[in-house]
């Protein structure tokens, strides 16, 4: 099979990339409003009106210690219903046979879905972050590790709506997830409270979670506490991405859901 | 000549079980307008979907320009311009945006994506619409903003899967026009329809397909030369009661300044205005009923002797 060149791949790369990111950002009203108005409820009722009363945890004013939960708890919901609303409405009213039937090879078809998906999360994340400024003071622990744990958790959840969409046969399929297994997990995931505070059994059922370590890799990179060794949340991570990956690109390849 | 498409023995079966293609062998001759004809049904889009790889073939090989569609995909599909049968762009994109995000698929710059882009919209008629969202189109719009999509990247081949369906007689007929100039300009054109002027009008060569196996393939010139009959409208100077009796020729009134007349292919046409003149009645001018191909397409699919098992349509 000869192959295309590296331009070529590039420009197909950069046009799925743009075609994201443009759907998103057309759509603001549905992508960026809902998210902001939902972080802005977090930091006025859990971490001010509540959080006051709560006192210190890991050392740190408890809205301190819940603002990179709450950054990264966004991150991760956007990250995900970008992709599995993307790639599903576009399989559903058939647009992604443009894509079907061109040259892009499938790596740059599901890259291309993917940096659509972490560049909408990293958005969200991003204006997160400038409101936390006007509920608390911004710390930085440690850049590089803030922004490594960020990326890769926003491009693990990336691959999970695409695999989501994938399978997803009609709407409904694509909120069954969210819904019933990623919400749960974000918020039993240590945003809101340091798993110091659970039952040693819980604290071990705590640990299973794999957002459990995303969320205290980037408090680490912020605050410097964490639940848990960050190299080993990174090696989490770095396995959650290179398996996903593989699967997303095996779905493709066997066409599931996409040819006859 | 190179072959645009070589297809042998291909077969498909679908999950559920369907036999849509058993087994059909076909060649495009590079340049040819060729016509992919049959009911609904037929196995002419599985074709389509199995060139351009949205359906997985069961058996058998398929190349474009010579290049195998399995081993070199990449290759064909570089060659490859697919017009589907549905509207499958996303509505609420603008149409400049479809047209320049389809060039980037084939690895296009985006300035050129963009100046092909105005070129074919503009050819279509559609450069007034450009900053729309697609879904203010109307329905023949929409069907040739799917051809502007699918030359955007000049392939050397063209497929078009009923590409006028529900499209009004006008955008039909310049719709018509523009894919003669690009066959012209070299081309390669694969039409699937059940419009038969379509095919008549526009293919040199031509293939019936019928329950997922071709039933003819052949030139059409020599398709229409099996024609046993031919009908043809005399519009007359004055206008008739009823219809003239000619001998030899059968005639109808079909109102009253229009005949119709039946000529066998043994016939001459001469004789007929011999024997009108004979009896008074002018022609004013003359033309054929359309449906010549369409008498012969079901005399094909209901020959009892040739394909018995295919005569269900």
């Amino acid at each position: 099979m000869s192959s295309l060149s590296l331009n070529y791949k590039m420009t197909a790369f950069k046009t799925i990339v743009w075609k994201e990111v443009r759907r998103w950002l057309r759509i603001w009203v549905q992508t960026l409003v809902p998210p902001v108005i939902t972080i802005s409820l977090y930091f006025v009722i859990f971490g001010n009106l509540i959080g006051n009363r709560i006192g210190e945890m890991g050392g740190y004013t408890y809205m301190e210690f819940i603002v990179p939960g709450l950054i990264m708890m966004a991150v991760i919901n956007n990250s995900y219903a970008n992709v599995v609303s993307s790639f599903f409405s576009q399989k559903y009213q058939r647009s992604i046979e443009e894509l079907l039937v061109s040259p892009v090879p499938n790596y740059v078809i599901l890259s291309g879905f993917v940096i659509g998906g972490v560049a909408r999360g990293l958005a969200i994340g991003v204006i997160a972050t400038f409101m936390s400024l006007f509920f608390s003071g911004l710390h930085m622990h440690n850049l590089f590790i803030t922004l490594m744990v960020v990326m890769m958790s926003s491009i693990v959840f990336s691959l999970g709506g695409f695999i989501n969409a994938i399978y997803a046969n009609k709407f409904d399929d694509i909120t069954i997830i969210p819904t019933f297994v990623l919400t749960p997990l974000i918020y039993l995931g240590g945003v809101f409270y340091s798993i110091e505070l659970l039952p040693d059994f819980w604290r071990a059922v705590s640990k299973l979670n794999p957002i459990f370590y995303m969320v205290n890799a980037f408090r680490y990179g912020i605050l410097g506490v964490s639940d848990v060794n960050v190299w080993y949340a990174f090696m989490m991570l770095m396995i959650f991405t290179i398996t996903l990956f593989m699967f997303s690109l095996f779905l493709l390849r066997r066409g599931k859901g996409l040819r006859h | 000549m190179t072959s645009a498409i070589s297809i042998k023995d291909l077969y498909k079966t679908y999950d559920n079980g369907f036999q849509a293609l058993k087994g059909i062998s076909l060649d495009v001759a590079e340049g040819d307008f060729f016509a992919l004809l049959g009911a609904n049904g037929a196995g002419k889009s599985t074709t389509i979907g199995v060139l351009s790889t949205l359906v997985r073939k069961t058996s058998g090989t398929v190349q474009v320009f010579g290049e195998d569609v399995d081993t070199n995909s990449y290759q064909t599909k570089l060659n490859l311009g697919v017009v589907p049968q549905e509207v499958n762009f996303n509505h609420f994109e603008k149409v400049f945006d479809i047209v320049v995000t389809q060039g980037g698929y084939y690895g296009l710059p985006v300035k050129l994506a963009k100046e092909r882009a105005e070129k074919y919209l503009r050819q279509l008629g559609l450069w007034e619409k450009h900053n729309q969202q697609a879904r203010n189109l109307s329905g023949g719009m929409k069907r040739r903003l799917l051809i502007a999509r699918a030359l955007v990247h000049e392939p050397r081949l063209l497929l078009l899967d009923e590409p006028t369906a529900g499209v009004d007689i006008e955008l039909r007929r310049s719709t018509w026009d523009f894919l003669k100039q690009i066959n012209q300009a070299g081309t390669t054109i694969v039409l699937t329809t059940h419009y038969l002027e379509e095919a008549e009008t526009l293919c040199r060569n031509i293939a019936m397909i019928d329950g997922g196996e071709i039933v003819e393939n052949t030139s059409m010139k020599s398709l229409l030369r099996k024609l046993h009959q031919e009908h043809f409208l005399l519009d007359v100077r004055e206008e008739l009661s009823r219809a003239p009796t000619l001998k030899g020729f059968p005639c109808e009134l079909v109102d009253p300044g229009t005949l119709e007349v039946v000529l066998e292919s043994h016939q001459d046409l001469n004789d007929v205005f011999t024997e009108l003149q004979t009896l008074g009645v002018q022609v004013k001018s003359m033309r054929n009923k359309s449906n010549r191909l369409e008498q012969l397409f079901i005399s094909l699919l209901q020959k009892p002797g040739q394909k018995p098992e295919q005569s269900k349509s």
